[in-house]
């Protein structure tokens, strides 16, 4: 049997996370490949759509890194994010989905071990919910499920 | 006079009159209405019929009242604008009177939220004062709220609510004032537990002359428990309930309890004949009306005027 | 505006789960400013129905389309040229926007997206208040500016009833009660007297009791 390897995403904040990947591929500590990361200047730029086109697209999960609470370089940013992160958590519930497929973390860019366990854990989390409903049915979704 | 009412006669020779309420019961139980009728009959003037109290469906106040009235009392009639639109409740007082009912209560009644349908939709065709106006039009013009002829008008004592205590308390006054312009013969108020803040009450209600143009029947609520006094401090919507009340009832063990609460009702009483502009006391024993003789009897106002 | 707030996914799919080609309409008006079927809300609901149907195993074209009000026939118009390629609408307006949507397009099925709840204004970001029923006949003018008959619960316009406490009201003590609002800008204006007039039972035809209400002004009607 194939092993499944869930395709993740995770909007990094600039001034934390993302710099906290970096550290941690300077530091050489490894993290799953399964994690792609998309850099947000933000995370209060992420929009629920921006996660919801995520799962459209076939992500297995996704999640929302940030700076600690409070320590928004805009404010108040990744609070915001975190209320988004919980609206499509509400639709995915309605949608009968497993809510942890979405998560909203925060980190300061100092962490870069904090990054690596966070994107193992998450990678293990989605491992064990098993693909996206989508694939289900869908193996190849990417050609024919999205048609604007 | 001007109308038939017995509880209009009372007030009328200057005796201090008392009421009391039934609530009638949640089924076809006619028996129960004449039970609670039966327990105070002989110590009241006169008998409110809670219309469909606390937003719980019972027994239509008419329908209760006319059994009060064939076992030979005095019904006064509650009526709210909660349940009825203005067509509805015309048909009704019309419908009462003609029955031999001639004593109403006007109120807004209490929000369906609290009741066993708060999924019903609110009437407030009119709102309580705006009832008050309505029977004092059909009676004493002969007219209709909509303007039309009355053919033999239903002729009404009017009764209506004051609640000394909810907030603001400055606006009180006014609006009873309102109330009495609206034209209210006679007033009941709400559960009197803050005798000082009454007093300062009647005092501004009689600077304004009101005690002239309308009666006003303190209303009267015997405590059972010290829970009780608690729960209505804090549960019941503007009801002020001070800790001394509460101290008092908690001083002492649970079964003497409810004889305190009645000793409390009846040291009111006597306070409040005192009070200038009192007319009368109405007795509200929640769900415990055999005690009201007792307290009718002990507080000096047994026996009742015979007119 | 008027308010609206998103149907319970379920009942949406109940709506169109025969069809394979929706139109989902949001509004650029209301329903826009209180984020209930604006061009965001229209993506993340195509989104979520795009979700739903994938996992179970359907591709449904969802076309998004978001009119600038649809409640002008003028607007509605612009669904003509896609009406042929669809099987049903969606609406996020407004009840008016919906109907509006059915009427011209009479032979497609036409279902609401969300629930039209009130007239209201925002009173601070993301919460909003119903302060207007539509009366017909505003009493604003002596009331000190606050509703009695949209923001008190029994609608009195005698009040207070004997249940305000503390200013609120009985219902829930997280709602103001209008006639402790009216009284206090009364008394800022230093028009207390005014609250001593009664006032008359109200005519509800103005109010819709005289069945559907209408406006025609002449000088503006073709």
């Amino acid at each position: 049997m194939k092993i499944f390897e869930p395709e993740i995403v995770a909007f990094c904040c600039h001034y934390c996370a993302y710099t906290a990947a970096d550290m941690a591929g300077s530091k050489r500590i490894s993290y799953p490949a399964n994690v792609k990361i998309i850099r947000v200047p933000c995370t209060g730029k992420v929009d629920a759509i921006h996660i919801m086109k995520a799962f459209e697209k076939g992500a297995d999960g996704v999640y929302v890194a940030g700076c600690l609470q409070g320590d928004c370089h805009f404010k108040n940013g990744n609070t915001r994010a975190k209320y988004r992160v919980e609206q499509v958590q509400i639709i995915l519930g309605d949608l009968g989905w497993e809510k942890q497929r979405v998560a909203m973390i925060n980190m300061s860019a100092g962490m870069g071990e904090r990054f690596a366990r966070t994107a193992l854990e998450f990678t293990q989390t989605i491992k064990q919910l098993g693909p996206s409903p989508i694939k289900i049915t869908h193996t190849d979704i990417n050609q024919q499920a999205i048609r604007f | 006079m001007k109308t038939e009412s017995k509880l209009e006669k009372v007030l009328a020779s200057g005796a201090l009159a008392v009421t009391s309420e039934v609530g009638p019961p949640r089924g076809a139980i006619p028996e129960r209405v004449r039970q609670k009728a039966n327990l105070i009959k002989d110590h009241v003037d006169a008998i409110n019929v809670t219309d469909n109290q606390t937003a719980m469906v019972r027994m239509s106040s008419w329908a209760a009242g006319v059994i009060i009235k064939q076992m030979g009392l005095d019904p006064i009639l509650q009526m709210v604008t909660r349940d009825r639109n203005r067509l509805a409740m015309q048909s009704d007082i019309i419908g009462a009177y003609s029955l031999g009912i001639n004593t109403m209560m006007c109120l807004s009644g209490d929000h369906a939220k609290f009741g066993d349908h708060p999924m019903a939709k609110g009437v407030f065709d009119l709102d309580s004062i705006q009832l008050v106006q309505t029977v004092q039009k059909m009676r004493d013009k002969g007219k209709f709220q909509g303007g039309a002829d009355i053919d033999t008008p239903p002729k009404m004592f009017i009764g209506a609510a004051a609640n000394p205590f909810a907030d603001p308390f400055e606006l009180r006054v006014m609006r009873l004032a309102k109330k009495v312009k609206a034209g209210a013969d006679f007033i009941q108020t709400q559960c009197i537990f803050n005798l000082d803040k009454f007093e300062k009450y009647m005092e501004m209600v009689c600077d304004r002359g009101l005690d002239k143009k309308v009666h006003l029947l303190a209303g009267i609520t015997p405590m059972k428990s010290a829970g009780m006094a608690r729960y209505m401090k804090n549960k019941v919507p503007g009801m002020d309930v001070p800790d001394e009340i509460i101290k008092r009832m908690a001083g002492v063990s649970k079964e003497k309890q409810p004889e305190e609460g009645i000793k409390i009702a009846i040291e009111s009483i006597e306070r409040l004949k005192q009070v200038k502009g009192v007319h009368g006391f109405h007795i509200m024993a929640i769900e415990w009306e055999e005690k009201v003789p007792q307290i009718v009897e002990k507080a000096g106002l047994f026996p009742r005027p015979a007119l | 505006m008027i308010t609206a707030e998103q149907k319970p996914l379920n009942e949406i799919l109940d709506y169109i789960s025969p069809y394979d080609r929706i139109i989902l309409v949001g509004c650029n008006e209301c329903v826009t400013v209180c984020a209930a079927g604006g061009r965001k809300e229209v993506g993340l609901l195509a989104s979520a129905l795009h979700l739903n149907f994938l996992k179970h195993g359907r591709t449904v074209e969802i076309k998004e389309i978001t009119l600038e009000r649809q409640c002008d026939p003028e607007y509605a118009e612009e669904l003509v040229s896609e009406i042929d390629r669809t099987d049903a609408i969606l609406s996020m307006a407004c009840g008016c926007g919906v109907q509006t949507i059915a009427a011209r397009y009479n032979e497609k099925p036409v279902f609401p997206a969300v629930n039209t709840k009130f007239m209201g204004a925002s009173v601070s970001q993301g919460i909003w208040e119903e302060k207007c029923q539509g009366c017909g006949d505003c009493l604003l003018g002596i009331t000190g500016g606050i509703c009695p008959v949209a923001r008190c619960s029994k609608h009195l316009l005698n009040g207070p009833c004997g249940g305000t406490s503390k200013g609120m009201c009985e219902i829930a003590p997280d709602v103001d009660c209008a006639w402790c609002l009216i009284w206090e800008r009364l008394k800022a204006l230093g028009m207390e007297k005014r609250y001593e007039e009664i006032m008359e039972a109200k005519d509800f035809r103005a109010a819709g009791g005289g069945g559907p209400r209408r406006i025609i002004r002449k000088d503006l009607s073709l």
